[in-house]
């Protein structure tokens, strides 16, 4: 199912054609419609759209939470643009992206490959990769916390293995940042796992059953067969897991609150502190409308780039 | 079954079943019981934080931390748990967060529900149009919204309440996107047969549709639950007062306010994780079905 995810987005409109008129629904549903759509509407609108909107508004602003707001023009953008604090924030954040995705998909690709049909209870061992997932982000921080202080588990197993602790994981700004992606990684690559494995499923025998009759060994089945036939699976799945690294807040913010000094500031944390503990509210929208404009862009480019190497036909 | 062959000889190459046993012995080198073995002590290397957890929820404050780590402490305190709850309170913010993401989840599941059915088998005008302006706000980040949302709540008065927490995030396009798929799976010659006997849009979608796409709604319920009771960053702008203060909050405080009670601070962060494990437990196989077929869930 998973191959034809995307497909599916973009193949509805049709579905829906098709369940129009063919099928008795010549009439319009106008009236009867309008109870159905009004809750989720009102919602919509209020909690969705407008505030949407009102953000890039507010980006333009000195808006101050009490107080009232005065016109600034461009001038939180150019703020932002000799702002250190905000060019160490995006600093961070592409390094973590760059380290995170990469490492994400290939672990979730490689591990969803290994628990093959070989594997016992194979539906039990993905379900836990996959329990970090769904447990609270702040949850796992904080046991990861505890392994990662000194004198935790992971330094006084290397005390006692090599006589060599380990260093001060949260504490250091060079360790900081890949211990946060470390931890990250941990704790996000379940859900790929699982849309990969879901993939893999769907790869007919008849194919590799084929090519292993050819001679092919596995790494050759795996990487001429299996992985352009999942190209569509890991596309979406790479697009999404890029939107979601460029969001990391929560795992920085509990681990090391964005330090030692700004070593592991994001631009979600930097949004944060300028909004809620600077109160500069217009500040804080044009820092969330950066990273939007960079997420739809990135986002846009996988787009284009996904005609070079992702197979829908089978 | 030659495919079983074939794919057990090619490794990592499976077929939908689960568990088929080889015919004949892999021509590979590396034995079947070697892969499972390894891939055992992989996955436990995977848990050992969570086990880690657990296994320092039990101990007394002194023995958290020892060079060599020792799994266990003189007696199994099982009490550290209880007081664990009364800690902070985070007993009241384990309720808190109970109200929050259960009320939160029967909303989304009703509101996503009626706009699907609208979105799926009713037509109107602009109706496309309409499902595409939902669909285009699936791509914005939550933190773009963050800050005018919170200049509502309190222009509404309502910070520091439960409706702060619940009703942002009850009406986001991803429930209706992802029961819409199901319910136009759902064969029009059903509804067709319902409208003969007479029955209007409300019966339709009460006992045709939602009781055949009842996986559907599994799957988004189990991901708003642990949505709500997993988030941060929302609670943290917009509450800041016990009576309202969710479990992810309360952990981050338990961290911050002391850290020589570590033993209780990983009970509580055990308490934090049971009900969503549990539900991922229960629910496993709607929810790879879900993951699968919308790629999406609680990213």
């Amino acid at each position: 199912m998973a191959v034809t995810a995307p497909i599916v987005v973009g193949g509805d409109t049709t579905a829906t054609a098709r369940g129009g008129p063919s099928h008795g629904y010549r009439k319009g549903d106008g009236r009867s419609a309008i109870p159905f759509l009004t809750p989720g509407a009102i919602g919509f609108l209020a909690f969705t759209l407008f505030p949407v909107f009102a953000s890039l508004a507010m980006s333009f602003f000195d808006w101050p939470v009490l107080g009232s707001p005065s016109f600034l023009g461009f001038g939180n953008y150019s703020e932002l643009l000799s702002d250190t604090t905000f060019r160490t924030a995006l600093v961070n954040t592409l390094v973590f992206v760059v380290l995170y995705v990469p490492i994400n998909i290939v672990l979730s690709l490689g591990l969803a490959a290994w628990i093959s049909p070989r594997i016992k209870g194979r539906r039990f061992y993905r379900v836990v990769f996959f329990v970090p997932a769904v447990t609270p982000i702040v949850g796992n921080a904080v046991v990861f916390s505890l392994l990662l202080t000194p004198n935790g588990l992971i330094d006084s197993t290397m005390k006692s293995l090599f006589g060599v602790g380990a260093p001060n994981f949260l504490g250091s700004t060079s360790w900081a940042l890949p211990a946060v992606v470390m931890m990250s990684v941990w704790q996000g690559f379940g859900y790929n796992l699982l849309v990969f494995s879901a993939a893999m499923d769907a790869v007919p025998p008849s194919l590799t059953e084929a090519a292993s009759i050819d001679g092919a060994g596995t790494v050759r089945q795996f990487f001429s067969i299996v992985l352009p036939l999942l190209s569509p699976s890991i596309f979406f799945a790479t697009v999404l897991t890029l939107i979601s690294s460029f969001q990391v807040f929560t795992q920085a913010y509990v681990l090391t609150g964005g330090g030692p000094g700004s070593s592991t500031t994001t631009l979600v944390m930097y949004l944060y502190q300028s909004g809620f503990q600077f109160f500069r509210l217009g500040f804080a929208s044009a820092v969330a409308w950066v990273l939007f404009v960079i997420i739809m862009f990135i986002t846009g480019l996988q787009f284009l780039a996904q005609k070079k190497w992702v197979h829908y036909d089978q | 079954m030659t495919s079983d062959v074939a794919s057990a000889r090619s490794g990592a190459l499976p077929p939908a079943t689960d568990d088929p046993a080889p015919a004949t012995a892999p021509r590979r080198s590396r034995p079947r019981w070697v892969s499972q073995a390894l891939l055992t002590v992989v996955a436990l290397l995977f848990l050992s934080p969570l086990i880690w957890m657990v296994l320092t929820a039990l101990k007394a404050g002194g023995e958290v931390f020892s060079t060599p780590p020792r799994p266990f402490g003189d007696a199994l305190l099982f009490g550290n748990f209880s007081d664990a709850l009364d800690y902070l309170p985070f007993g009241r913010f384990l309720l808190n967060t109970m109200v929050v993401a259960t009320l939160g989840t029967l909303i989304t599941l009703t509101t996503s529900a009626l706009s699907a059915y609208a979105f799926s088998r009713l037509r109107f005008r602009f109706r496309d149009g309409i499902f595409f302006l939902y669909l285009g706000t699936l791509m914005v980040p939550q933190e773009v919204v963050v800050v005018p949302m919170f200049l509502i709540m309190q222009k509404l008065g309502w910070v520091n309440t439960f409706q702060a927490l619940i009703l942002p995030w009850a009406f986001t396009a991803f429930g209706t996107f992802l029961l819409r798929q199901f319910f136009l799976t759902v064969p029009m010659e059903l509804e067709e047969a319902a409208k003969i006997d007479g029955c209007g849009h409300w019966r339709i979608l009460r006992s045709v549709i939602a009781p055949v796409t009842a996986p559907a709604f599994a799957v988004l319920a189990v991901f708003t639950f642990i949505n709500y009771w997993n988030s941060f960053l929302w609670p943290l702008i917009v509450t800041n007062d016990v009576s309202t203060t969710t479990v992810p909050l309360g952990l981050n405080l338990f961290l911050g306010q002391n850290g020589q009670e570590w033993q209780l601070l990983m009970a509580a962060a055990t308490i934090s994780m049971a009900p969503t494990i549990l539900l991922v437990l229960a629910l496993q196989k709607y929810l790879v079905r879900g993951i699968a077929l919308s790629g999406l869930g609680g990213r």
